[in-house]
């Protein structure tokens, strides 16, 4: 078991509950999507299996270790295995792609190559071969301010692959894409778990795009397992089931983080 | 009733400005009447005739260099020790060090470049040395606080994400914060520099080196044609920086 | 092919910045003799590390805090009867300066003659020439002139002031709404009944609250100014230093500090009624 998860809650504050006595648990090499309305708790769930976020109960145990049990140090060792794709990619505006990218082994590099990696991109050419996977080796030296919200998301995720990690997590990693798009980004990501046998879990607001590209399916409905099971058990009125009296709400869109320059006055 | 109160606080200013006039003695009309007034014209006459021989002409422009270099040496320090203290000062390290990193700028800031400068003439000798310093200890001060805000105010999202890869505390600075920050910071310190260059000429003057040095000294010598001609030059270096710092704001900073 | 995809277009840049940068810095250093191990080398370390000790306990004996009493109501007395010098010149130039009472402009859409708009430069030359020679410079001038003590600095606030006032008071008349004033003198009123009836009542608030804006920036002024001898809290400040009297200048510093703060809340109260 690479990821299991124990009876766990979250709570934000007093009333908000977002994940209740969820249990999970998944095998190396799995690929699981996360489908359920917004507000099911499918990015909660990914915080607290990214270890961002600590469960108010429960257990958590990852790559066979216990994050909340373990020292900041080796948590911090441990979370170097684990990538996690953002929905809105918090890269900033004026980072160069190449460099974004290259971010994604700093715990690997330690402080005085990744400090010079800043002046120079010393990997320019992994970065490249991550972001030729997701057709974006034509932007290396672009202005991260200067794509678009598809274009930055794959940014995102060549970062996550250039990381390399032994668990991905991808929270809506193609929402800001067109079908087309974000159908063959999906391959890619999913083709690349596959042959480099890594542990694949992304939740997704399309259901289509679920049942086509994972073989094991959860459903999240209120903090809750709905149910969890193969893709092809997947029944259409479980799926209404899971949605009912949802209206489809937009994907909230990434926040523009261009902080506007100011001149104090005497 | 808030019309007296008005009329009541113009009342109060004009018999503020009254009782300054009687409290130092300045009676303007013995300043400009009788002799004075022409004993003052015949002094300013002396200005009218600036020297601009090739020898003093050097001499300024060595000291308006001078001037140049330890404005920007001053504020380059300044951004250094400035951030230094900006990061303690925006809550990175716990509460006791932000509140004792805020007294530190306020006491940096709260003191002018000239005391400042009084200060370190006295621990660093004369020269221009003990102007960059001032200026680095003074420019630290206002520098830190409004980088400590430009911190408070960027975005946190992207430090944490490189946080939760396993990065460090310092990769995330510079790749999370920095590139957002450094507009930023760069906006402040040029603001900040143009101000320097103006403070920088006049230090000099409690011996701090570059152009006021000059003006003092050619001053208490009653050298009053090259003491003009030092105030044309320091006229003319804030003018040039008026209009570079114009062009730069238009160039790089779109506000 | 795959070199040439991968090579940073930026990398020629940053080295020529770099370059440029340390070729800079490097007479930069020493045109400014840079040297901040001064500070805690030697015997100068020592001498300020006595000094700075000599800072407590502050000194509070009953002579100086007369003398310090008088010192800091004189600095006031200075930025206020400065202030009041430069009101004096800046009231009227500033109306000289100023597009807003010409009479061409009222009856040509707001374009003043050419030569009506040539006869303001002379005016805003003065302006700016007083204000761009730093105000202690001219307290070093009119020490000299005037001799040492408060004269030179009122002197010196007063003309700098009057510049920079003149300036903005030139602006504050153009920037409010100029039919009134116009209206006026179509009508056939004189110029300063226009202004005051057109343009004063709008532009009131503001050139108020800049006013006393300028008077907390002509009390920090005055401090600095009694470096050069004109008076006031900084030429007490500078004494003190030349004896290495610590204590006196820890009890002053913390007074210019006070009386600082003091007058940025007396003029933000002021801004607030008046505004």
């Amino acid at each position: 078991m690479i990821l299991g998860l124990h009876r766990a809650s979250l709570r934000h504050g007093k009333a908000v509950q977002a994940l209740r006595n969820v249990d999970l648990e998944i095998e190396a090499g799995e690929r699981v999507a996360l489908i359920g309305p917004s507000g099911a708790g499918k990015s909660s769930l990914l915080n607290v299996l990214s270890t961002a976020i600590k469960p108010t109960e429960g257990e958590l145990r990852v790559l066979g270790e216990q994050p909340w049990n373990m020292g900041n140090r080796s948590r911090q060792r441990l979370r170097s295995r684990i990538g996690l794709v953002h929905q809105a990619p918090p890269i900033p505006g004026r980072q160069r792609v190449v460099t974004a990218v290259s971010a994604g082994r700093l715990a690997e590099w330690g402080l005085a190559r990744g400090l010079l990696n800043l002046l120079h991109p010393l990997d320019a050419e992994g970065a490249r071969k991550a972001l030729a996977e997701l057709d974006l080796a034509d932007k290396l030296f672009a202005q991260c301010g200067q794509l678009s919200g598809g274009q930055l998301q794959r940014v995102g995720i060549a970062r996550v692959l250039y990381q390399s990690p032994e668990l991905l997590l991808a929270d809506e990693p193609v929402s800001a894409m067109d079908p087309v798009l974000a159908d063959h980004t999906l391959g890619v990501l999913c083709r690349n778990a596959r042959e480099r046998n890594v542990t694949l879990v992304a939740s997704l607001h399309n259901v289509e795009l679920a049942l086509a590209h994972f073989p094991r399916v959860i459903g999240l409905r209120d903090g809750q397992v709905m149910f969890d099971c193969a893709a092809a058990d997947v029944a259409p009125e479980r799926l209404r089931a899971l949605y009912a009296n949802e209206h489809l709400v937009p994907a909230p869109a990434a926040e523009a983080d261009a902080m506007a320059v100011q001149i104090p006055r005497c | 009733m808030k019309r007296v109160t008005n009329w009541l606080i113009l009342l109060v200013i004009l018999v503020a400005v009254f009782a300054s006039f009687g409290y130092l003695g300045v009676d303007l009309l013995r300043v400009f009447g009788g002799d004075n007034l022409s004993q003052m014209s015949a002094y300013a006459e002396r200005f009218l005739r600036p020297d601009l021989g090739t020898g003093h002409l050097r001499a300024i422009g060595y000291g308006a260099l001078e001037t140049l270099a330890m404005s920007a040496l001053g504020t380059l320090l300044a951004a250094v020790l400035g951030l230094f203290l900006a990061l303690p000062a925006a809550g990175r390290f716990g509460w006791p060090l932000a509140g004792f990193a805020r007294l530190v700028l306020n006491a940096l800031r709260a003191i002018p470049e000239l005391v400042w400068a009084a200060l370190m003439v006295l621990a660093a000798g004369l020269g221009p040395n003990a102007g960059t310093l001032a200026l680095a200890l003074h420019t630290a001060g206002v520098l830190g606080r409004l980088f400590a805000e430009a911190l408070e105010n960027t975005p946190a999202a992207p430090a944490d994400a490189i946080r939760l890869q396993g990065g460090g505390q310092i990769a995330a600075f510079c790749y999370g914060t920095l590139p957002n920050l450094w507009p930023q910071l760069l906006a402040y310190m040029l603001y900040r520099w143009e101000n320097n260059i103006r403070m920088a000429t006049i230090l000099g003057f409690v011996g701090a080196g570059g152009l006021g040095q000059m003006l003092y000294v050619s001053l208490s010598l009653f050298q009053e044609p090259q003491a003009s001609t030092v105030i044309l030059a320091m006229l003319v270096l804030v003018f040039l920086v008026d209009a570079l710092s114009v062009w730069m704001r238009q160039r790089w900073v779109r506000a | 092919m795959l070199s040439r995809d991968t090579r940073d277009p930026a990398l020629l840049p940053r080295l020529m910045l770099t370059a440029l940068a340390l070729i800079l810095l490097w007479p930069g250093i020493r045109l400014a003799e840079l040297d901040v191990s001064v500070l805690w080398h030697g015997d100068s370390a020592r001498d300020m590390g006595n000094f700075l000790a000599g800072f407590w306990p502050l000194a509070s004996d009953a002579e100086f805090l007369a003398l310090l009493f008088d010192a800091t109501l004189q600095t006031l007395a200075i930025a206020t009867a400065g202030m009041a010098i430069a009101l004096l010149i800046a009231i009227p130039a500033g109306l000289f300066a100023s597009r807003a009472l010409s009479l061409s402009a009222a009856s040509r859409g707001g374009r003043p003659l050419w030569w009506a708009q040539a006869l303001r430069w002379p005016v805003r030359g003065l302006l700016i020439f007083l204000r761009s020679v730093p105000e202690i410079v001219w307290a070093l001038l009119f020490v000299r002139a005037v001799g040492l003590g408060p004269t030179a600095g009122v002197l010196a606030i007063g003309i700098t002031y009057a510049g920079m006032l003149g300036k903005v008071y030139a602006e504050i008349f153009e920037s409010v709404d100029q039919r009134p004033a116009h209206a006026l003198m179509q009508a056939g009123s004189g110029r300063l009944a226009a202004f005051c009836y057109g343009i004063l009542p709008t532009a009131a608030a503001e050139l108020m609250s800049y006013t006393v804006y300028r008077w907390e920036c002509a009390v920090r002024a005055s401090v600095v100014m009694g470096f050069v001898g004109a008076g006031g809290l900084g030429q007490q400040i500078d004494l003190s230093l030349r004896m290495f009297a610590g204590g006196e200048v820890a009890s002053m510093l913390l007074t210019f500090l006070l009386l600082v703060m003091l007058a940025d809340a007396l003029s933000r109260l002021l801004r607030g009624r008046l505004a």
